[in-house]
């Protein structure tokens, strides 16, 4: 379902004299099947968003070959945008002025997805995420928690075979956070929706992630379970231990698959 | 391209609607700008309380090139003014959002933040361009090209405007840069460009085709030599120009998107 093949990116920065080139993300591999749920780890900075940049087709990759649900994203950026949805928890795509119900009706228009099928989808996503009440709410007024749960129905309305999630736990209280996981556990069990998110949460990786990808430094640091991501370091208990030590002196290289 | 007026469309009475939700901004503005820019009449009521033409050109002749050069403006500003607006998606991260979406960044940009306040400007040049028609009397083997004129003038201001856009993808911290040939060039094609020199003529007539958006074929429709002693097909080149500057806004376009670099986080 996702194929990234020696990608990397690079930014040049500063000006005249003191320009350099910052390698974000440099030869970059892996492979997601469809219906995995993957965790994506990283220190901040290590070049995460901008891997879910290219991979949405925000960004073009200065090197290398993607392909995200069979489109190259850079070039067919709007036939991909059909078949996957976005969530910035730091930030809503949703219009800040509408009331989610027109939010709503728009990506309907824009996505051309059947009044029907729409209806039923909208009143599943809202039963399940309990946003019934607020649909009548500007997205401005909205609390962080009820705004993300906009922003993931917004993400889910055409009903798309990759869901990509930027960082979508971040300051949502612990019971938001456990419906949230809740939600994304069901989604990815019952429709086979393939996930993929990033996170400094631990908690979404332990609760939610069959498989965890550590990026540092702008490429792929550790691939394979949770289990196997203990394992790397032995003497240490708890997994926020173990990530912390991997930020710190580097990763070990990942066991043989 | 059908759906791309769909889309436009659509989004448009989005933002309408959301914008409907504070009535009191909207009505005062658009009165406002109504009343801003019939100053710019006034303006030219009282250059001809001095002096009895203008380079060459008398009351009636300088509305009817104000009025069409404020019509080709304000429509090209309502439909695709918002294009220069884009430096300011691009540090907001709203311009990520505008790329997940299935339709394309150039209409999203362009028509965000629609507003009806805009057409106080474009009834204020209706208005203007009314009153000098009806004192110039124009016959219709001459006035058939007004609406071609308008047209070709919405287009080459419409690309400016989105040049204005595509060099914002570079210069993030200046969005204003474009607004020297976007406003500057509304202004200065309010006036017959006879009153300027002629290299600044030149200038906007082959560099920045300003002078196409309503001068060259206004002095066919007004029955004039050109002072410049340019030759008298341009009077009907105002398409081909508008053609070439929109094909470069489109390219420019493309590149500045392919180039983006996105946020910090």
């Amino acid at each position: 379902m996702i194929e990234v093949d020696g990608v990397g990116r690079s930014f040049t920065v500063g000006r005249r004299r003191a320009r350099r080139t910052v390698h974000a993300v440099r030869d970059l591999s892996f492979t997601i099947e469809a219906g995995e749920f993957v965790g994506c780890l990283g220190p901040n900075g290590a070049g995460k968003s901008t891997t879910i940049k290219m991979l949405t087709g925000i960004l073009a990759p200065t090197s290398g070959r993607l392909r995200v649900a069979g489109f190259d994203p850079t070039r067919r950026r709007t036939a991909l945008a059909r078949r996957i949805g976005v969530v910035f928890g730091q930030r809503t795509t949703l219009w800040w002025d509408l009331p989610l119900r027109d939010s709503f009706q728009l990506i309907r228009h824009l996505y051309n997805v059947d009044q029907k099928v729409f209806r039923a989808r909208l009143g599943a996503l809202t039963d399940l995420l309990g946003l019934d009440e607020f649909m009548g709410t500007p997205v401005r007024q909205l609390s962080l928690g009820q705004r993300v749960r906009g922003d993931i129905t917004a993400a889910l309305l055409h009903d798309p075979a990759v869901l990509v999630l930027d960082e979508p736990t971040i300051g949502l209280d612990v019971v938001s956070k456990v419906a949230l996981r809740d939600f994304l556990r069901a989604l990815n069990a019952e429709r086979g929706t393939t996930v993929l998110l990033t996170t400094h949460d631990l908690g979404d990786v332990e609760k939610l992630c069959r498989r965890v990808m550590l990026i540092d430094h702008g490429s792929l640091a550790f691939d394979g379970t949770l289990d196997d991501l203990r394992a790397t370091v032995p003497d240490e208990r708890s997994i926020e231990d173990v990530v912390a030590r991997l930020y710190t002196e580097g990763a070990a290289p990942s066991p043989p698959s | 391209m059908a759906g791309t007026v769909r889309t436009y469309l659509l989004l448009a009475w989005t933002w309408l609607r959301a914008s409907a939700q504070y009535p009191g901004p909207l009505i005062t503005m658009t009165i406002g700008s109504f009343a801003v820019h019939a100053l710019d009449v006034v303006a030219i009521w009282v250059i001809f309380e001095h002096t009895r033409s203008l380079a060459g050109f008398g009351p009636a002749e300088v509305m009817f090139l104000y009025g069409t050069a404020g019509l080709s403006f304000a429509l090209g500003d309502m439909l695709f003014g918002n294009a220069d607006r884009l430096s300011h998606h691009i540090r907001t991260g709203g311009f990520d959002a505008m790329l997940i979406r299935p339709v394309g960044v150039f209409v999203q940009t362009a028509v965000d933040r629609f507003g009806v306040q805009r057409l106080g400007r474009v009834l204020q040049a209706v208005v203007v361009l009314s009153i000098a028609l009806s004192r110039l009397d124009l016959p219709w083997s001459r006035a058939w090209i007004i609406p071609p004129m308008i047209l070709c003038g919405v287009v080459i201001f419409a690309s400016i405007f989105t040049l204005g856009g595509a060099l914002q993808f570079l210069l993030t911290d200046a969005p204003e840069v474009a607004n020297a040939f976007t406003y500057g060039g509304s202004a200065l094609t309010q006036y017959p460009l006879s009153v300027y020199g002629e290299e600044l003529v030149r200038g906007v007539t082959f560099v920045i085709p300003l002078a196409f958006v309503n001068w060259q074929p206004a002095l066919f429709a007004l029955d004039r030599q050109d002072p410049f002693g340019l030759p008298s097909w341009l009077r009907f080149a105002s398409p081909l120009a508008a053609a070439v500057l929109a094909g470069a806004a489109a390219l420019a376009w493309r590149a500045g998107v392919r180039r983006y670099r996105s946020t910090g986080s």
